[in-house]
């Protein structure tokens, strides 16, 4: 019986540690695990018996790469408990922060740890020797991102400015004005990016993904909307736990998350772009046409072209804010701690990210749940894994492991933020 | 001798590697934000193990290693063993590294009950009952502070070690940073509770300039005077419980800050 297993001991460019293993009997793909070996940081327990202020700054801690969009999951959640709504200004800075977030994390991503896949390189930095344009592009791109978090929060990893009821202190206009010129410079460096993109060697794919993600109707989401799915569940936030569960399979120790009565799906720009693509800007609605994509994309090799696509997108959309933006009166609402429940659901760069808190009258946290996007979509990325290396099984060895770590990356799965990941014992067949 | 020193880099540039144990990963990534700088650094030395950036694997030893993270784990524990010994020099980078981290709030409860709380199954879980910096494990040739760190003292100690000296990295406390920013004084002026006066520079002021009271994010300065800072803190009315869960954040770990964290409560 032919019998063998791949290992990829430490699978690279993902914000997190993971390995990767396939075991293949007789010619067919018999599972595909991705174990994360990221050590447990028990965000939900130590959040007990802190402040709401306190939770703000420390959910941030969960990830460098996205702070911005744990520290909106958790505002909001927060905000729900104590029936706070932010409207004007306020509302549209927190849009302009996390267009800063998804701009920085995607352009990471796609430039830096994404595309050497597809040209063939082991890193951004070896691939600028070749192609030195477009490396600079990327941090070109990454750093005007950066600049609105730098502007907005203070600094670009773990900002210091949101809070609950808004801002610590919110920008003059003329300050927010510097940002204009880097974000119009931006905006033509990503549409370049696009069509960069646009023209890698895509491997061929067809997923039969269940995509949930926010949908706001008049927005392309950031912080607040529905939670839907391409199967046409449409609920409140606040009705996320009647509909999703999180469980445990003997053969793992990772917790994932599925539909109850139903089953995996796939959230982040992939999901995104199926349930929000009219609602993009004109310009990025555009490029996606002239790049090929269609209202919908169930390949996940061409996530990347989804992800600059959104990068555009966020551009356009920071100018927007800019060009409207009046300096609120008040840099937060008032805030009154209440006790109670509340549930606040965001659009990470990498999709959903859900939190629930119970909060006492003095705004202290007596129990905290959060599920990041990569814990939801890890069944996703073993299925994907084994339907692609079942149709790759005679590509040389080294060949294949490339093909199952490019796989891996098409989620950007950041293992940092998943909390709810525990060590897998490695399988030895 | 600067000619030299050229001729020599050019036969062989200096490894630099970059470890990550339990964190968040933003420390790392304040080496791919220096945007401006990254593909010069890239010129100078010789990025030889970086997971988070490139899929090179793990081979020989390095000049210079970063290392990410506390250590929570039985694997983490031998793991920085063995970083030690692939290493010339060691730089423990960000708070997890320095003092444990956020995730080193379990050193003051029940890890098992922590993991009860987060996990169905908590016989899973290996993991160590406290969270703790890299020093106490290996000797670290130099601690970056802050969570995250600054990416200006990133490029400073990494080009200090390139060069054979002590990076210049100063211990004094923020106020002295919030003066020379031009900020009125938040815990003076405006009663705003603030551990900036007992805290490690190198953020810039970034808080007060905020509006907001620094919450200590680069842990203890040299020689800090915690007791008399919460004296003032509770003068404005801060109640006992809430002065230790202030002195108890992303540095509980910290020696200064744990003594004083622990005499507000267990």
């Amino acid at each position: 019986m032919a019998r063998k297993t791949i290992k990829v001991g430490y699978l690279s460019r993902v914000e997190g540690e993971a390995r990767l293993e396939l075991s293949i009997r007789d010619g067919t793909v018999r599972a595909a695990r991705l174990a994360i070996f990221e050590s447990p940081r028990f965000f939900e327990a130590l959040l007990r018996g802190r402040h709401f202020d306190e939770a703000v700054d420390i959910n941030a801690r969960i990830c460098g790469i996205c702070p911005v969009a744990y520290q909106m999951s958790t505002v909001h959640a927060v905000e729900d408990a104590f029936g706070i709504r932010i409207a004007g200004p306020l509302r549209a800075l927190r849009r302009l922060i996390y267009c800063g977030e998804w701009i920085e994390s995607h352009a990471l991503h796609i430039c830096m740890l994404h595309a050497p896949d597809f040209l063939g390189y082991e890193s951004a930095i070896a691939m600028a020797r070749d192609h030195p344009q477009a490396v600079t592009r990327g941090l070109a791109l990454k750093k005007a991102g950066n600049a609105i978090l730098a502007k907005l929060g203070g600094r670009e990893i773990h900002p210091v400015n949101i809070r609950v009821g808004g801002f610590y202190r919110v920008p003059r206009k003329r300050e927010l004005a510097e940002l204009v010129d880097p974000l119009e410079r931006a905006r033509d460096l990503a549409l370049e990016t696009v069509r960069w993109v646009a023209g890698f060697d895509f491997p061929r794919s067809e997923r039969p993904y269940t995509f949930v993600a926010l949908r706001h109707g008049r927005e392309y989401p950031f912080n607040e909307g529905r939670v839907a799915s391409s199967d046409g569940l449409d609920i409140p936030v606040r009705a996320y736990d009647a509909h999703f569960e999180e469980y445990q399979v003997p053969h793992s120790t990772a917790l994932r998350s599925r539909i109850r009565g139903a089953g995996h799906y796939l959230t982040g720009p992939l999901a995104r772009y199926h349930l929000n693509a009219d609602l993009l800007r004109p310009v990025a609605r555009e490029a996606a046409k002239e790049a090929g994509l269609g209202p919908s994309c169930r390949n996940p090799y061409t996530s990347i072209l989804v992800r600059a696509v959104e990068v555009l997108h966020a551009c356009d959309e920071a100018l927007a804010i800019l060009a409207d933006y009046e300096e609120p009166e008040q840099p937060a609402v008032a805030v009154e701690p209440k006790a109670g429940v509340g549930h606040g659901a965001t659009e990470a760069p990498r999709g959903l990210l859900y939190h629930r808190y119970v909060l006492d009258g003095e705004g202290i946290i007596r129990d905290a749940r959060i599920v990041p996007p990569t814990a939801q979509n890890q069944a996703v990325i073993e299925e994907d894994l084994v339907e692609h290396v079942q149709r790759s099984l005679d590509l040389p060895e080294e060949a294949l492991r490339h093909r199952c770590e490019q796989t891996v990356r098409n989620h950007d799965p950041c293992i940092s933020c998943a909390t709810h990941f525990l060590k897998l014992e490695v399988e030895r067949e | 001798m600067a000619e030299a020193q050229t001729g020599r880099r050019r036969a062989k540039k200096p490894r630099l590697a970059v470890w990550k144990f339990t964190s968040c990963d933003g420390c790392q990534l304040t080496l791919l934000d220096l945007e401006d700088e990254l593909l010069a650094i890239a010129e100078a030395l010789e990025i030889a193990y970086f997971p988070e950036a490139t899929s090179r694997p793990l081979r020989g030893r390095y000049d210079l290693s970063l290392v990410e993270g506390s250590i929570t784990t039985p694997e983490e524990r031998e793991r920085i063993l063995e970083v030690r010994r692939r290493s010339r020099h060691l730089v423990a980078i960000g708070a997890c590294a320095t003092a444990g981290g956020i995730q080193a709030l379990r050193n003051f409860a029940d890890v098992a009950e922590y993991a009860r709380i987060v996990y169905a199954r908590p016989d899973y879980i290996r993991t160590l009952a406290s969270s703790t910096p890299i020093s106490d494990h290996v000797p670290v040739d130099f601690e970056l502070r802050g969570c995250p760190i600054a990416k200006h003292q990133l490029l400073e100690t990494v080009a200090a070690f390139l060069h054979g000296r002590r990076p210049h990295i100063p211990t004094h406390s923020v106020c002295a940073e919030c003066k020379l920013a031009g900020n009125a004084c938040v815990l003076v002026g405006a009663g705003t509770p603030c551990l900036g006066p007992a805290t490690r520079a190198g953020c810039g002021a970034l808080c007060p300039s905020f509006g907001r009271g620094c919450y200590g994010c680069f842990g203890p300065m040299e020689n800090p005077n915690p007791p008399s800072l919460s004296d003032r803190l509770a003068a404005l009315g801060m109640e006992k419980e809430t002065l230790r869960r202030f002195w108890r954040s992303f540095n509980a770990g910290a020696p200064d800050f744990r003594r004083e964290s622990a005499r507000h409560g267990p």
